[in-house]
């Protein structure tokens, strides 16, 4: 099951969202491989000893900031019987986390530095004299942080995050989160399907506005409206945008095409939900981006959000939500992103379905892991496109997929 | 406050959602009031996001017709069953109010789950006509994973 069926980018076998080896290929190459995978927030740990747990794949971690306001990140896994060293999603250490198995501590760089009874009991017991501490620690992973996002990576090739994602992709992280953000709530969806069905989603332009009546009827994005898809040059990350363009109003094509998104008769009781307000100095309402693998930063009009897609198994995967705003929101903007965060989350209205698609797709291929997707849509290749009616930044995602996994 | 009358509200409210009569579920809350779904960790840590945030009857008029007419999602229904309310505080006619509520999931293909537990923190008072209504249910949820996706409201 090791080789692609066809030469193209266009061809997925779909042995790729239930093969069992498959994924453990890919945990080990792509999320522990030359990849940034982002861990947290810099405001999820703004003071020394803040920490929260998370998973780079299946790999769990630990992110603390230490005495000199630097993050590191370090496997959460003792080195002495392997238990997890910290049990809590987030939370304040000292100077040391201590396992609760047997005591062995480690600094706030992932050191092991005590071991309880190391010396024994009245000089019975004890590790051995020529035992070497430095040598056992948990693995260590390299961070970096870019506008308040930690990234992390446990190989040393991983070029700089810079670099990684590329100037474009670059510009349009820092287009959002341009000062100190303000964390507004987390919820996690547990999906029921392989991890890549949900990436494959969020690069999915040509699906927003078929799949999402609410997206289509309320001119929140619709493929007749401006905008685009940039991928970056190895394919991996993208970004997609509408821009609100007032003349979209006469356009009929959906209508033209039967398609089911148009409904005019669907108005809001209360449209203070889209009541949106530019912030960000230009016209563009929706973006869309994705880091591979499994990082996506999210700007829906007011309503901000980071995505982590943790991998779980061939067939589940769960989906961390993290909603902000910025620290300077004044409280009409907060109230304004409260009602817009309607439109995400698990109970998003634009965003609800893709929570059950990729379950669907999951169950429709059940039988089918010889057989292939088509995504053709715009063609084969994996440039940007001025269009959304194009799967270009899917197919960069089995580019970048094939080129690390060695297809 | 009348624990009947309480207790009477809150079957109405279950029975609306779990009958799927979703038209139902705005009457019984106030004009003005406050719906949101939330878990107990992110009031805990008085994170203020929802994952369904209402602040108006007509935007709780939207989350069914939404529900109606837009949302794509498998057939599903709720059971819920809600434990007996507890009076945490009155202000004239008004009260708060906390009560425990555990929603079992029906898919189509016939699996029950249990989908969510938690309370229900709520500011009641009647309406003009006496009847008991809702000016606040904030829904706090015990744990932070949702399967899926939350398409009714709990």
């Amino acid at each position: 099951m090791d080789t692609w069926p066809e030469d193209s980018v266009a061809r997925v076998p779909y042995w790729v969202y239930q093969d069992p080896d498959n994924y453990a290929r890919e945990l080990a190459r792509l999320f522990e491989g030359p990849t940034w995978n982002y861990v947290c927030l810099e405001a999820d740990i703004p003071d020394k000893g803040d920490y929260r747990t998370n998973f780079v794949g299946a790999l769990p971690v630990i992110v603390v900031r230490d005495a000199d306001g630097a993050i590191n990140c370090f496997e959460n896994r003792c080195a002495h019987r392997g238990a997890l060293i910290a049990l809590d999603d987030a939370g304040n250490v000292e100077n040391n986390f201590k396992c609760i198995y047997h005591a062995w501590s480690y600094d706030l760089l992932g050191n092991l530095r005590g071991i309880a009874f190391e010396r024994g009991i009245n000089g019975v017991g004890g590790m051995p004299k020529d035992f070497k501490r430095e040598t056992f620690s948990p693995r260590k992973l390299r961070t970096t942080t870019l506008c308040g996002l930690v990234f992390a990576t446990l190989s040393d090739e991983t070029p700089p995050i810079e670099d990684y994602l590329g100037e474009e992709i670059l510009g349009r992280i820092r287009r959002v989160l341009n000062r100190p953000i303000k964390v507004m709530g987390r919820f996690t969806q547990a999906l029921p399907n392989n991890w890549k069905l949900y990436v494959e989603n969020v690069k999915d332009t040509y699906h927003a506005s078929l799949l999402h009546l609410f997206f289509g009827t309320f001119r929140i994005t619709r493929l007749t409206q401006g905008g685009g898809v940039l991928v970056s040059p190895d394919g991996g990350h993208h970004a997609s945008y509408t821009i609100d363009k007032a003349d979209d109003r006469q356009s009929t094509a959906y209508r033209d095409q039967g398609i089911r998104t148009e409904n005019k008769d669907y108005t809001l009781a209360d449209p203070s939900l889209l009541d949106t307000v530019k912030e960000f100095g230009d016209d563009i309402q929706l973006q869309i981006l994705s880091v591979f693998p499994g990082f996506i930063l999210q700007q829906i009009h007011n309503c901000l959000a980071v995505r982590q897609v943790v991998p779980r198994g061939t067939g589940q995967m769960d989906l961390k939500w993290t909603y902000f705003g910025f620290a300077d929101d004044p409280p009409e903007m907060t109230k304004r992103r409260l009602k817009q965060q309607n439109l995400v989350g698990p109970a998003g209205f634009v965003s609800m379905e893709d929570g059950c698609v990729g379950g669907f797709v999951q169950r429709g291929i059940a039988s089918a892991g010889e057989q292939v997707s088509v995504i053709e849509m715009g063609g084969d290749t994996t440039e940007s496109q001025a269009t959304r009616a194009t799967e270009a930044s899917v197919r960069g995602f089995w580019k970048a997929y094939r080129e690390r996994m060695g297809y | 406050m009348d624990l009947q009358r309480l207790v009477e509200l809150n079957a109405a409210y279950a029975r609306t959602i779990d009958n799927e009569q979703f038209e139902q579920w705005p009457e019984l809350f106030h004009e003005d009031c406050l719906y949101k779904v939330t878990t107990a960790e992110n009031v805990a840590q008085g994170m203020e996001s929802g994952v369904m945030y209402a602040d108006s009857r007509a935007m709780l008029q939207d989350r069914v017709s939404a529900l109606r007419k837009a949302n794509i999602y498998e057939r599903q229904r709720y059971r819920h069953i809600v434990g007996l309310p507890v009076v945490l505080g009155e202000t004239g006619d008004a009260a708060d109010v906390e009560t425990p509520f555990l929603i079992v999931r029906i898919m189509r293909d016939g699996v029950m789950d249990v989908f969510a537990t938690g309370c229900y923190l709520d500011k009641v008072k009647p309406n003009g006509t006496g009847a008991l209504r809702f000016v606040e249910r904030i829904v706090v949820c015990d744990g932070g994973r949702f399967d899926t996706l939350v398409a009714i409201p709990f």
